[in-house]
């Protein structure tokens, strides 16, 4: 049998074996995971190569923001492998999590024995029951000949259409049988075929409702970023040859540079003024990639009530899902903006000055400067932390990644980005704890690169443990955390809706930042003066370790411009007008019940 | 989309609903492979959509492909989505909503039949009337002694619906029903 094996690849091997292989043979270099009883037989193979490098985190949920922070920086699938049981079930949160923000995460998991499954066996829970729904598919291997198929399809599946995580449940019995491995085969199944090509009707029908647009607008979000490098540029690229303004959701900061002239900043609950009032006031509004989230839309019967609106997407359940659109386009972006940008160039190219009043009025409301805050020369405000950290690494290769809360608004509003695959946040899920492991995901990735993860106090004591992985693996990720010892925004929440009762949203018994970092093994900083900050931020750049830094901040600094409950986006509270009084009264009693 | 603001004591702006329901009947190819039914039905409960009725077999043994009707009601915004939805499941090939494939080709709905065993025990009149009415509703006799008959009835929703509570006051034991299967008329496949 050798040579014919040899030509088609396939060869007699165990199942644990054909697993590293076929992650091998999937391109995978890094995988992040914990051992357990279940997948011994996996970890055993991997003690015995080089190819593969494994990441040893302190908490499975930690191996998958690990995993997903790697996906969303390079591009590439995050891996991640645990045990049966509990090591599944901890995946569930970054599992979930990668569901809603799109990101390709092939999560492995051990099972116990096909014979003791569903007899209530030590460690063994309904894994690919549980994860069905935080899936975009998932298997239970119940014959080891069908294993290196279903890891191909698996790897398949994720990567490909609207990306997504994908669980593949291996029995300890499956795992130590021999049977036949199969190299990667192209198209696996005749049911998965996500369309990429948009239809050119329909983008015949775009261009020329945009040639014809007064008061254009681009909304463009995640899926620019995952679509790949070619997409954002030929988002660059549409964007200079129609001179449109451009705003973005949270998870699509990067796709064009925030130094672009056409951007608005991002839009939203927190986006800026001028974003949130051009898509009120828009004629046609172009969508690109991003899904009229809540977040986004705030109150659905007044968003953008005047425009003709077109969206690409390459999930058709995207379409007409929140709100209804005029053109819908079907398709993969980087595929549909190559057609649109070929069909703007081909068409007579609109007079510019046409736009010239939509530019003018977009320059007055970016004239109200949405995002400013009150300087201070004796605490630190938050928005200044972010403004100094951007200042001090701009000319470096930084990623960012964020927990969740008022520093991640924050980060989103006054942090640059410039470059898509750079910013890793918890958009869909919004998962406190995401940015400490996800920053060590992105450094194994990147490892000559700067990596910041900006936490907030409570955020980062749900993953805390990961700064021992951090430490383990030499990866010198910076925790710079805004810490004013509350939930902020669950504390913004509660002044907003709650009469200003602060139900546990403040931690009375915060460590000590400083120590804990020692402790670890890494390197602590403290800084609670504006005029030490820069000097601080430089040292932590350059210690070449993990850091935490402990950024004292001013305490009930709150997150504006905002869209209140229940309003639209031309109804913003600014921070200038937001005193005690217009925040307690911001939110009426309809609104209250609605947040 | 003149929705109004609905209170909901929870976390979000909620729209309430303008468009009227309608009850659609969906046919799903799928692979028969294990869990794919808990799929489909893990997406009607987890996303909040109703079944009225769903039946389930495998229909080509050679590609191992089943299909599954599945009867369900929501605005036609609902439906579109849960088109949508079910298509993104990796086993499912095709999803036709049979209704709209009628309504195009100008009938009223698709081809709907039923199947239910109904148990009917009693004595005297009630057991001459029973047999009476099931000749009427051109049901078999798939199970007698001189207590009871087992009646097996075929066609529409309405007309088992309808066999049923005619039966009730006559001694209905009980019913087993097989759902909804489906397909539209003409000679083209789904």
């Amino acid at each position: 049998m050798g040579d014919g094996y040899q030509e088609t690849g396939r060869r007699e091997m165990t199942g644990a074996e054909m697993v590293v292989q076929a992650l091998k043979d999937n391109g995978v270099e890094h995988l992040f995971g914990y051992p357990g009883g279940a997948v011994l037989p996996i970890y055993d193979e991997i003690f015995q190569q080089e190819d593969v490098r494994h990441i040893l985190v302190r908490h499975e949920q930690g191996a998958g923001h690990a995993a997903e922070g790697y996906a969303r920086s390079t591009g590439k699938a995050g891996v991640m492998l645990v045990t049966s049981g509990p090591g599944a079930t901890n995946a569930v949160t970054a599992l979930q999590d990668a569901l809603m923000d799109s990101i390709p995460l092939v999560c492995l998991t051990g099972q116990v024995p096909t014979t003791l499954i569903g007899s209530d066996a030590f460690q063994e829970c309904d894994t690919v029951g549980i994860t069905r729904p935080c899936t975009k598919h998932n298997w239970l291997v119940k014959d080891v000949d069908k294993l290196a198929g279903i890891l191909h399809e698996a790897f398949h599946v994720a990567t490909t259409g609207r990306p997504g995580p994908v669980v593949v449940d291996i029995p300890k019995d499956i795992q130590f049988a021999k049977g036949t491995y199969t190299p990667p085969q192209t198209a696996p199944r005749t049911s998965y075929n996500p369309r990429v090509q948009g239809d050119m009707e329909a983008i015949k029908a775009a261009v020329a409702l945009m040639v014809q647009a007064k008061k254009p607008i681009i909304y463009s979000g995640g899926g620019v970023v995952n679509s790949g490098t070619e997409a954002c540029h030929l988002l660059r690229e549409l964007v200079e040859l129609t001179d449109f303004p451009i705003t973005s959701t949270l998870m699509g900061l990067g796709a064009y540079p925030a130094s672009g002239k056409n951007w608005m900043g991002m839009l939203g609950m927190h986006g800026t003024f001028e974003a949130n009032m051009a898509m009120h006031d828009c004629d046609v509004m172009v969508c690109i990639g991003a899904r009229f989230d809540d977040r986004i839309t705030g109150r659905l019967d007044a968003f953008s009530p005047h425009s003709r609106k077109i969206h690409i997407d390459i999930d058709p359940s995207s379409i007409n899902k929140n709100v209804r659109v005029d053109v819908p386009i079907i398709g993969d972006v980087g595929r549909v903006l190559e057609d649109m940008v070929r069909l703007w160039r081909a068409a007579a190219a609109p007079d510019r000055r046409a736009l010239r009043p939509w530019w003018d009025q977009i320059g007055q409301w970016k004239a109200r400067d949405s995002l400013a805050f009150m300087a201070n020369d004796d605490v630190i405000m938050p928005q200044y932390a972010i403004q100094r950290l951007y200042e001090l690494t701009r000319d470096r290769d930084t990623y960012i990644t964020t927990e969740v809360g008022q520093h991640q608004m924050w980060a989103a509003q006054h942090f640059g980005f410039e470059k898509p695959n750079h910013w890793m946040t918890s958009g869909g899920l919004g998962t406190m704890g995401y940015g400490l492991p996800a920053a060590l995901g992105v450094q194994i990735a990147h490892p000559e690169s700067l990596v910041v993860d900006i936490a907030g106090d409570a955020s980062v004591l749900m993953t805390m443990q990961e700064m021992s992985a951090a430490v383990q693996h030499n990866a010198p990720i910076k925790i710079f955390i805004l810490n004013n010892q509350y939930m902020g925004m669950v504390r913004q929440w509660q002044q907003l809706l709650h009469g200003n009762r602060l139900s546990h949203s403040y931690t009375e018994a915060l460590p000590d930042f400083v120590k804990l970092a020692e402790a670890y093994g890494g390197h602590g900083i403290r800084c609670d003066k504006p005029g030490n900050l820069d000097d601080a931020i430089r040292e932590m750049i350059e210690v070449d370790k993990p850091v935490i830094f402990d950024c004292r901040v001013a305490n009930l600094a709150n997150c504006f411009p905002m869209i209140p409950s229940g309003k639209a986006h031309n109804e913003m509270l600014l921070p200038d007008e937001a005193s005690d009084e217009a925040v307690a009264n911001a939110i009426d009693a309809k609104g209250r019940e609605l947040v | 989309m003149n929705a109004q603001l609905q209170p909901t004591g929870s976390a979000y702006f909620i729209a309430r609903e303008t468009e009227l329901p309608e009850t659609h009947t969906l046919s799903v190819l799928v692979d028969n492979e294990p869990g794919v039914l808990a799929r489909v039905i893990g997406l009607f409960s987890g996303r909040g959509y109703n079944i009225d009725s769903l039946t389930v077999s495998e229909t080509e043994h050679e590609r191992h492909r089943s299909r599954i009707t599945i009867v369900t009601r929501g605005t036609p915004h609902v439906l579109e989505q849960i088109k949508h939805q079910l298509e993104r499941i990796v086993p499912v090939h095709r999803v036709v909503d049979l209704s709209v494939v009628a309504h195009e080709r100008g009938q009223e709905r698709p081809l709907e039949r039923e199947l239910a065993m109904v148990k009917v025990a009693g004595a005297g009149d009630n057991r001459v009337e029973a047999l009476r009415l099931a000749d009427a509703f051109r049901a078999q006799v798939i199970d007698a002694n001189t207590e009871h008959f087992i009646f097996e009835i075929t066609g529409r929703v309405s007309k088992v619906e309808q066999f049923i509570s005619i039966m009730k006051p006559l001694g209905l034991v009980e019913v087993c029903r097989t759902g909804v299967a489906a397909m539209n008329r003409g000679p083209e496949g789904m």
